[in-house]
C-alpha cells in the first residue's frame, strides 16, 4: 500500500510550488483582473512551457515529457493554489487530452509538438449558452468541411489558436468532433465577462468555417465525456490547491486578527467553521488522489472515480472560499484582499466541466452501471 | 502509488484470510451476527471469539509476544481489522480492553501485573471498563470529583462514573481519581486499575434512547485499593489518562451501518411515485453527497495504512473519520426511513427493510455523536491540533480545583 506521491513528485511540487509563488504572485493575478486588455499571462505561460509542464503527459515522441497523469496532478495542485492566470486547463487537461485520445498520427503529429512547447493554444469548445451543455444542447452543423454555429462561453477562445467542437452531422443526431482554426476565415470571436476575469472567456462565432474531423464520426460525445472525466480528476486537482490557499489564509487570519481582547482563533464559532473547511477538503483530496491513480493506471473505476473527485473537490472549494471571506469579516468583502479571487474561482472552476448536480447525476449513474454489471 | 499490499502485507492478508475462513462464518447481504449489543449471550460469545483469535495469534497482533501477543505492526492489526470485517462475528466488546486498558498497563503497570493481567485479557478471561467520564466531567475529563483518599497501603474511593460502557460485564477497570482538590484541575488527579468485584462498587444500566443500556452509572463508596495498582505517581493521573486516550484504536472495525451502499440499494429498491428512487434527483444528490464521505473515509484510512506503513504516527487528522461517520449514519437513518413513507415508523425487523436497521440507527445514531469525543471536541482537536489555532481562553487552570465555579452553587 503507497496511497502517496513518490519522492519524485513531492519534488517536482516542491519546485511548482516555489516557482508559482514567484511568478504567479498575487500580483501578476491581479494584473490580469484589473487590466481589461490583458487575457492571461504570457510571461507566466511562457515560462511554464519552459519548464515542460503544458508537455508534461504528451509522449517525448512528440516533443513531451512523457510523464504520467499523477506527475500532470501534482502540477494541478499548485496551478490551483496560485490562482495561475494562463489557459493550460484549456491547453493541456482538455486540447491536449482529446488529441492524445482521439487524434489520427497526422494530427498528432501536427498538434502535440506544438501544443507540449507551449507554442500552440488549444481550447474545448462546448457550450451554446444557458442550460446543460450536453449531448443535447449541441445546434451546431457541420457540413462538407465546415462547421456552423456559435459556442458560449469558451474558457480561453479568444486567446487560443485552435477549437475542438463537438457539432452534428449528416442528417440525424450524431455528434461528431472537429479541430477549427480559429485564426481562419469564417470565424469571429470576442471576449465574454465572467465572474471571474483572471481566466478569459470568449464567444465564438462560427460561418462556413474550415473544420477536420477529430475521432470517428459519430463518437463526438463520447470522446468529450472521457476527456471531460480525465479533465474532472486535474482539475480537482487545482479545486483542492485553491481550497487548502483558503483554509490557510483563513487560518492565519484567524491566529492574527484581534477582537474582544483575544484572537479569534480562539473563538469556537471560528474553530468549528475552519474545522469543517479542513474536513471538506481532506475528503476531496482523498478522493483527488484516487482519481489520481485512476487517471494514470486508466482503472475501470476511472468515471467513478473521476465523479466522486469533481463533487468532492468543488464542495470542498466553494466552502472554503466563501468561508474564507466570512472569517476576515469587512476586509474580506474589499477589492483589495485577496479573498475575492478564490472565491471567483471556486465558482468558476466548479461551472467548468458542468456544475456540481450534473456530475453527483453522474456519478449515481456510474455506480449504478458498476453495479448492474456485477463489478465491483 | 499503488493500493497493492507489498509482499510481507499480502502474505499476512492471506494468512489472515485462511484463518477466518476455517474459523469464521462468511458475511453474506442482510445476515447478522447471531447476538445484538445487549443480549447476554454476546458476552460469552465474544470472549469465547477473543480465545480462538488469540489461540490463532490473532489477539494483540501488534503487542509483545512475552505478553501474549503476535509481535506484528500496527499495520497487521488493521489488516486483520479489514479481513475481520467479513465475517459475522461479535460486535467488538474489547475494544477498551485491547486498545485503551493494554496500552496503559504496558506503560505503568509492574512487570508482574503485566504478566498476570495483559495475557488474560489477550485470551478474553478478562474485559475492561474506563471509569473515567463523570455527572461533572465529561467532554471535560478533568473536572471529575470522585476522590481517592490514601489509608495506609490503600487507598479508600468514593464518587460516581457515569458512561461506563460495559461496567455491567467487565472483570476489571480503570479509574481515574481526584486525591488532591487544592491542587489546580489536571494536577491533582491519581490512576488505578482494579477488580470489578470490589466490594463499595454498584452499578446501574442507563436506558439509552434505543432501549438498550450499553452504559452504566458506576457508583463507588468505601472501595479499598491497594497502592500497588496505582498506575503511575500520585497526581499524575492526567499524564496516564492521557496515554489511555491516545492508545484509542486506530479505527479499525468500525463501519457504520447504515451507510452508502446499504441506501443505494434502498433507493434502488423503494418505488415513488414516479419510479424507483434512485430515479429521482433530490434522491441522487444526496447519495452522491453521501458516497464522496464514505469514499473519502474510505480513502483517508489508507493514507493512514500508508503512514503506518512508513513507520509514522498516526496523528490528529484521524478525528475526520470518526465525526463524519457518524453524523452521515444519522442522516442515512433518517433519509432511509422518509424513503419507506408511513411505514418508515415501524420497528418490527419482519416488516421494514434491513431487519430495521434504519429505525435502530435512529435512535442510537445520536450517540454515535457523543461517545469517544463529541462532534464539538473533535472539531477543537482539529482546530487546534492540526490547523493551530490558539485554545479557548480557559477559567480552569490555575485556580485550585475546590474553587472551580461549578453551577450547582
Amino acid at each position: 500500500m503507497n496511497f502517496d506521491f513518490s519522492e519524485e513528485q513531492f519534488l517536482l511540487r516542491d519546485q511548482a510550488k516555489k516557482f508559482l509563488g514567484d511568478r504567479s504572485s498575487p500580483d501578476v493575478v491581479r494584473a490580469v483582473l484589473e487590466d481589461d486588455d490583458k487575457s492571461y499571462d504570457e510571461t507566466l505561460w511562457r515560462e511554464m512551457a519552459e519548464l515542460g509542464w503544458t508537455g508534461t503527459t504528451i509522449p517525448e515522441e512528440y516533443g513531451g515529457a512523457g510523464m504520467s497523469g499523477e506527475d500532470l496532478c501534482v502540477i494541478a495542485e499548485e496551478l490551483g493554489r496560485s490562482l495561475a492566470p494562463t489557459p493550460f486547463s484549456s491547453s493541456v487537461y482538455l486540447a491536449t487530452e482529446a488529441l492524445l485520445m482521439a487524434g489520427n498520427e497526422d494530427q498528432k503529429q501536427e498538434y502535440l509538438p506544438a501544443l507540449a512547447a507551449g507554442e500552440k493554444i488549444g481550447c474545448l469548445a462546448v457550450s451554446e449558452g444557458v442550460g446543460v451543455a450536453n449531448a443535447a444542447s449541441v445546434k451546431m452543423r457541420a457540413g462538407d468541411g465546415t462547421v456552423d454555429g456559435t459556442k458560449v462561453p469558451v474558457a480561453d477562445g479568444d486567446i487560443a489558436d485552435f477549437a475542438i467542437v463537438p457539432a452534428r452531422t449528416g442528417s440525424g443526431d450524431d455528434l461528431s468532433l472537429f479541430i477549427v482554426d480559429l485564426n481562419g476565415s469564417g470565424v469571429s470571436r470576442k471576449a465574454v465577462e465572467t465572474v471571474d476575469p483572471t481566466r478569459s472567456h470568449a464567444e465564438i462565432s462560427f460561418e462556413n468555417a474550415a473544420a477536420e474531423p477529430l475521432g470517428a464520426p459519430g463518437d463526438g460525445w463520447s470522446i468529450v465525456q472521457r476527456v471531460f472525466d480525465r479533465a474532472a480528476i486535474l482539475m480537482a486537482f487545482e479545486q483542492v490547491g485553491g481550497a487548502q490557499a483558503c483554509l490557510e489564509m483563513a487560518t492565519d487570519y484567524a491566529k492574527n486578527r484581534f477582537a474582544f481582547g483575544r484572537a479569534i482563533g480562539s473563538f469556537q464559532a471560528i474553530k468549528h467553521k475552519l474545522a469543517d473547511i479542513y474536513i471538506a477538503t481532506e475528503l476531496a483530496r482523498a478522493n483527488a488522489y484516487y482519481g489520481a491513480w485512476a487517471l494514470t493506471t486508466d482503472a475501470p473505476d476511472l468515471s467513478i472515480a473521476a465523479a466522486a473527485a469533481r463533487v468532492a473537490a468543488s464542495e470542498a472549494y466553494n466552502l472554503a472560499a466563501r468561508e474564507n471571506i466570512q472569517t476576515h469579516g469587512g476586509m474580506g468583502f474589499t477589492w483589495e484582499f485577496d479573498c475575492h479571487l478564490y472565491y471567483r474561482r471556486a465558482k468558476l472552476l466548479s461551472l467548468a466541466l458542468g456544475g456540481e448536480r450534473r456530475w453527483k447525476d453522474r456519478l449515481i449513474s456510474q455506480l449504478e452501471a458498476r453495479n448492474s454489471t456485477g463489478e465491483e | 502509488m499503488d493500493f497493492n499490499d507489498t509482499a510481507e502485507e499480502a502474505e499476512f492478508r492471506a494468512e489472515a484470510r485462511d484463518w477466518l475462513a476455517e474459523n469464521a462464518e462468511r458475511k453474506t447481504p442482510g445476515k447478522v451476527y447471531k447476538y445484538k449489543r445487549g443480549e447476554p449471550e454476546l458476552i460469552p460469545a465474544a470472549r469465547a471469539w477473543e480465545g480462538e483469535k488469540f489461540a490463532g495469534g490473532f489477539s494483540g497482533i501488534a503487542l509483545p509476544k512475552e505478553y501474549g501477543g503476535r509481535g506484528g505492526t500496527r499495520l497487521q492489526q488493521i489488516i486483520f481489522g479489514e479481513e475481520e470485517l467479513n465475517y459475522l462475528i461479535p460486535p467488538p466488546i474489547f475494544s477498551i480492553s485491547h486498545g485503551m486498558a493494554v496500552p496503559t498497563m504496558l506503560t505503568y503497570a509492574t512487570e508482574e501485573q503485566k504478566q498476570r493481567y495483559v495475557p488474560a485479557t489477550l485470551k478474553g478471561d478478562q474485559i475492561w471498563c474506563q471509569l473515567f467520564s463523570e455527572p461533572a466531567g465529561g467532554s471535560d475529563l478533568a473536572g471529575l470529583r470522585t476522590r481517592s483518599v490514601r489509608d495506609g497501603d490503600d487507598w479508600i474511593i468514593n464518587g460516581q462514573k457515569i458512561w461506563t460502557s460495559g461496567a455491567h460485564y467487565a472483570d476489571m477497570a480503570i479509574l481515574v481519581t481526584r486525591s488532591d482538590p487544592d491542587a489546580p484541575k489536571h494536577k491533582g488527579l491519581t490512576y488505578f486499575f482494579l477488580d470489578m468485584t470490589s466490594p463499595g462498587i454498584e452499578i446501574r444500566p442507563i436506558k439509552q434512547v434505543s432501549g438498550y443500556a450499553n452504559f452504566n452509572e458506576v457508583f463507588m463508596t468505601d472501595l479499598r485499593i491497594p497502592d500497588s495498582q496505582r498506575l503511575g505517581d500520585v497526581g499524575q493521573g492526567w499524564q496516564v489518562a492521557i496515554t489511555t486516550l491516545m492508545n484509542e484504536r486506530v479505527s479499525s472495525g468500525i463501519r457504520p451501518a447504515p451507510d452508502f451502499e446499504d441506501i443505494f440499494q434502498l433507493a434502488r429498491d423503494t418505488e415513488l411515485e414516479d419510479g424507483p428512487a434512485i430515479a429521482d434527483a433530490a434522491v441522487r444528490e444526496k447519495l452522491a453527497d453521501w458516497y464522496i464521505k464514505a469514499q473519502g473515509v474510505k480513502l483517508l484510512r489508507a493514507r493512514l495504512m500508508t503512514a503506518l506503513s512508513r513507520g509514522e504516527r498516526p496523528g490528529p487528522e484521524n478525528s475526520i473519520s470518526k465525526l463524519v461517520s457518524s453524523f452521515r449514519r444519522q442522516e442515512i437513518a433518517h433519509f432511509g426511513m422518509d424513503l419507506m413513507d408511513m411505514s418508515g415508523a415501524m420497528m418490527d425487523p419482519d416488516k421494514v427493510p434491513s431487519r430495521a436497521l434504519y429505525q435502530q440507527a435512529l435512535l442510537d445514531s445520536p450517540g454515535g455523536r457523543i461517545a469517544a469525543g463529541s462532534d464539538e471536541i473533535l472539531r477543537n482537536i482539529i482546530s487546534e491540533r492540526v490547523l493551530g489555532l490558539p485554545p479557548d481562553i480557559r477559567v480552569d487552570k490555575e485556580l485550585p480545583f475546590n474553587q472551580l465555579p461549578s453551577g450547582s452553587e
